[in-house]
């Protein structure tokens, strides 16, 4: 018998659409030996999850594998029966996917689940296997690993969720294990906590993996190897050293100078100006659950305010009060030195005007059943009262200024766009009040790389020119990094600290600023090594947070 | 033996039978993922369809071939559906293939991905639509005129021998008035009052429902508790308790029976319209794009007309289509009732009550028997075809699969 685990030749896969079969991936190679673990990065459609899914033999519905040919340990996986897939999955290939609050099954409990593959198989017992999964969750540091199999999915934490999957992939002890973007949908200081774990079993049941992921920081921590796609193509493989440090093809090399955008430092405001927007000592609740305690913060003509947190600080509902959705229980919101009405219902027309926001998820920020001349077009008309061919002329101008060709789209409904396309009318639509203020809600956090570093310029851009003023919330510090000229750092809906970026980039830090700072992962392979080493396993991710 | 060994036995000779084919099947193909991947029960789904498929044409070609009258008796209705079937099967393939050649681009691509269940149902309301609307000039009599010098109770089929006459090929009712005109009329009725009453419906339930989606509080409270109400009580005794006092006041107030019957119906069928276009709307209003039309300071209107209705016309069209057979069928369960669209309008449900004895003939003179079933099969067909068309129109669109 070879090392090869699993060897994947020349396979081609297709997508149906309007009774069409498009190609997803036109003939790709992929061996993966035991033990090893093998990197698939790409942006969203370059068909990374496919190609994972492929190497279990296994497609979505819509989707079939036209040629090539999967070969798992010496069996052909494309030929084999379905009753032998049946004796593989599970036992000898497992998956992990994205979200795994949406691939638990909500009715049951965690352990009931986790005994399912091992029982099935007849691997071992039920008693057997709920001893080996407590063994297993202890292994990954979930915390109280005895009692927390016998809490319903709902009952953790998001973090602590995706473990619990990753301990129900190892439950069989498989051969291979695919990461389908694992931590994609964590924050910063849970995710590291998870890579972590993740590695750490990896290594101790010399397991093989495939994990797909849009991350390059995170895929330098976790791979031996690096396989980059692009549009169902692959542009090359490498280990992951000479990947990062010598990429010998310009789109890796693109990919890997992303995070090279950062904009000039501005000058310090005088003390005596009037901020734009001035929040000023603000509590707000949810019902009777309060969510923000006596926040206080100023945004000046033209700079750009970048709010951190992890989900659940209170710097969406901070978004909520600044714009009259959530009335604040308390404090004043200031618009150019005017207290403005609490509640949205109060303000007039032009203070509404004055301030817009662009969404975090472009397909529901925009309506689908209208055009995007509409879409564009309504706030020229409510505030502007432009009409007709005057109203089409300032679309059009708008279009141009986000750098869209308007003959080509504005007739389009958002479901005709890319999602950096569709983030971009998010941002023509805000422009089109003419505001002075813009909330920039996590606008970034659900598109490639690529495309957001283009997003972020438009933005510069557009602050240059049109002197606006951005609050910008993200979790991404390298974002902040990019953008902002101040940066709000804030925790359990208190703000933790603030100051001008420079500062805040440099030590002394607040123990949870500094916290966020050394989690956010780094293209260096050694990172996560090393940091484990200088902090040690109990002082990253949640176990830290819950210190402070 | 008796006839539940007889089962038994089938079932047992069935599954032989399956486990065989599928077994000859691996080997004869050589182990193709087809055979090899068979289920069981998929197995015996194909022996037994097959079976099935035989006993259906032998005995379709047994009862056609025969000159007893005894067994044309029994299969006359079996025979019916058969050519039935295959006739209405054989237009709408028709039909599709035509609308693929003909037509805009758009129209030629729907009718491309159409399946011929869809094609039929389009077809059926396309046919009804006109008899509706052109009743006047189709039907060779007036609906409520009794053809003097003729008899009452012609039977079906235009066949003097059965009882029939040629000038009547439907027959006549126990009035002497020709059926084939009281059923374009009817359609005209029927399915007109239908229609209206489910318009009055929807604009009733939607308007309500995307209101209460909307603002919430305590309107929303409102409405909902009042439709609970409304809903506790059955639809039809409900309806028919209306309709008792409505036809009280009626004749004292100088308003039609019919207007009164719409209003009560509609009223009762716009609960469930609100609770589809409240749940819709829910869904809807926690949208990015709701937030930022109220943020912009657009008014009520605006936002339930142009921002929340364009992406609930899915759910709310599907609904409609079902929404048209329940208020249809409550309608002719009125009239059958005797309450609903009063004679001597042409009415599919008074129709099926006068005539409803004549089931009782079913066994030994089934042409007369399929008399009352004339306007009851009008009925079912335009049921079925709007359920045909609503299932491919929530297959096409995304909104509600589940």
């Amino acid at each position: 018998m070879t090392d090869k685990l699993v060897t994947i030749r020349d396979i081609k896969i297709e997508g149906r659409s309007d009774e069409t079969w498009n190609p997803i991936i036109n003939g790709i190679d992929l061996e993966l030996e035991r033990g090893e673990v093998l990197g698939l990065i790409g942006e969203s459609g370059a068909g990374k999850s496919t190609l994972g899914l492929a190497a279990m033999g296994f497609c979505r519905d819509g989707v079939r594998i036209s040629g090539g040919s999967v070969e798992f340990d010496g069996i052909d996986l494309l030929t084999a029966s379905a009753s032998q897939k049946r004796e593989l999955l599970g036992k000898q290939i497992a998956y992990v996917a994205q979200s795994a609050a949406a691939s638990f099954n909500p009715a049951h409990k965690l352990m009931d689940q986790h005994t399912e593959a091992p029982t099935q198989h007849g691997v071992s017992g039920r008693a057997d296997s709920i001893a080996d999964g407590i063994e297993l969750y202890e292994k990954l540091r979930l915390p109280n690993p005895d009692q927390i199999g016998f809490r319903y999915p709902h009952q953790v934490s998001g973090g602590q969720l995706q473990r619990a999957m990753t301990a129900m992939a190892m439950s069989c002890r498989p051969d291979l294990i695919i990461f389908d973007e694992p931590t994609t949908a964590l924050d910063v200081t849970t995710q590291i906590e998870v890579l972590a774990s993740i590695r750490e079993i990896v290594e101790e049941y010399n397991t093989a993996a495939i994990y797909i992921t849009h991350d390059l920081a995170v895929v330098a921590q976790m791979a031996d190897r690096i396989k980059v796609l692009l549009k169902g193509d692959e542009v090359e493989t490498a280990d992951t050293r000479t990947m990062l440090s010598a990429p010998t093809q310009d789109y890796t090399k693109s990919l890997w100078a992303v995070r090279s955008f950062a904009r000039p430092v501005k000058a310090a405001v005088s003390a005596d100006a009037t901020p734009i927007v001035s929040v000023k000592g603000v509590d707000a609740a949810y019902g009777t659950t309060k969510v923000l305690h006596d926040i206080s913060f100023d945004i000046h003509e033209g700079r750009t305010v970048a709010v951190v947190g992890e989900s659940g600080s209170g710097k969406s509902t901070a978004a909520r009060c600044i714009t009259g959705l959530l009335p604040p229980t308390k404090g004043v919101i200031e618009f150019d030195g005017q207290a403005l009405p609490l509640d949205y219902r109060k303000r007039d027309k032009d203070q509404l005007r004055q301030a817009q926001m662009i969404y975090q998820m472009a397909d529901t920020a925009l309506n689908p059943r209208k055009t995007i001349g509409e879409i564009i077009g309504r706030p020229v008309q409510f505030y502007g009262g432009l009409t007709g061919s005057k109203k089409r002329a300032r679309v059009e101008e708008l279009l141009n200024e986000i750098e869209l060709e308007p003959k080509q789209y504005i007739d389009r409904l958002p479901s005709e766009l890319s999602g950096g396309q569709k983030q971009r009318i998010g941002i023509a639509r805000a422009l089109a009040a003419e505001p002075k203020f813009i909330i920039c809600d996590e606008v970034t956090s659900a598109l490639d790389q690529l495309v957001a570093e283009g997003i972020l310029r438009l933005l510069a851009r557009l602050q240059d020119e049109l002197g606006l003023s951005y609050m910008f919330i993200t979790h991404d510090l390298a974002t902040v990094k990019a953008i902002a000229d101040e940066v709000v750092v804030m925790k359990d809906g208190v703000v933790v600290e603030q100051g001008e970026k420079n500062e805040m980039f440099q030590p002394p830090h607040h123990p949870y600023t500094d916290l966020l700072l050394s989690s956010v992962p780094e293209m260096d392979p050694d990172w996560l090594t090393n940091l484990l080493k200088e902090r040690g396993v109990d002082n990253i991710g949640d176990a830290a947070v819950g210190k402070m | 033996m008796s006839w539940w060994m007889w089962i038994i036995a089938a079932l047992v000779v069935i599954a032989v039978v399956a486990y065989a084919v599928r077994w000859v099947g691996q080997k004869a193909t050589g182990n193709t993922p087809f055979f090899r991947d068979m289920p069981f029960g998929v197995a015996y789904g194909y022996v037994a369809g097959v079976l099935l498929l035989y006993w259906i044409v032998t005995t379709y070609i047994g009862a056609k071939l025969s000159d007893d009258p005894i067994v044309l008796n029994k299969y006359f209705f079996f025979v019916v559906v058969i050519e039935g079937l295959i006739v209405f099967a054989a237009a709408a393939w028709v039909f599709r293939f035509l609308g693929r050649l003909v037509g805009t681009v758009g129209t030629r691509k729907l009718f491309r991905s159409m399946p011929l269940t869809a094609s039929f149902g389009i077809l059926t309301i396309l046919i009804y639509a006109f008899a509706a609307i052109f009743a006047g000039w189709l039907a060779p009599y007036g609906q409520e005129a009794i053809l003097q010098g003729v008899a009452a109770n012609i039977v079906p089929g235009g066949n003097p021998a059965m009882g029939g006459n040629p000038d009547y090929p439907l027959g006549t009712d126990q009035l002497g008035r020709d059926m084939l005109s009281r059923l374009i009329y009817g359609a005209q009725n029927t399915v007109g009052i239908a229609f209206a009453t489910t318009c009055l419906a929807f604009f009733i339930g939607g308007t309500l429902g995307f209101l209460a989606a909307t603002l919430g509080g305590w309107l929303d409270q409102l409405l909902s508790r009042a439709v609970d109400v409304l809903m506790a009580i059955p639809s039809l005794i409900f309806a028919l308790l209306l309709m008792t006092i409505a036809s009280v006041w009626a004749p004292q107030l100088g308003i039609p029976l019919t207007v009164f019957m719409v209003i009560i119906i509609a009223v009762i069928d716009s609960t469930r319209v609100y609770r589809l276009a409240r749940a819709v709307g829910l869904n809807i209003v926690v949208m990015d794009y709701i937030e930022a039309a109220k943020l912009r300071g657009e008014g009520l209107s605006y936002l339930i007309f142009k921002e929340i209705l364009p992406n609930a016309y899915a759910p709310l069209l599907a609904e409609f289509g079902l929404r048209f057979c329940f208020v249809f069928l409550t309608i002719a369960s009125l009239s059958f009732l005797g309450v609903g669209i009063q004679p001597p309008l042409a009415d599919w449900g008074t129709m099926v009550r006068d005539l409803s004895q004549f089931i009782n003939f079913a066994a030994f003179a089934p042409s007369v028997a399929s008399a009352p079933l004339l306007a009851a099969g009008a009925i079912a067909l335009l049921t079925v075809a709007v359920n045909f068309v609503v299932d491919w129109m929530l297959q096409k669109s995304s909104g509600l699969k589940e």
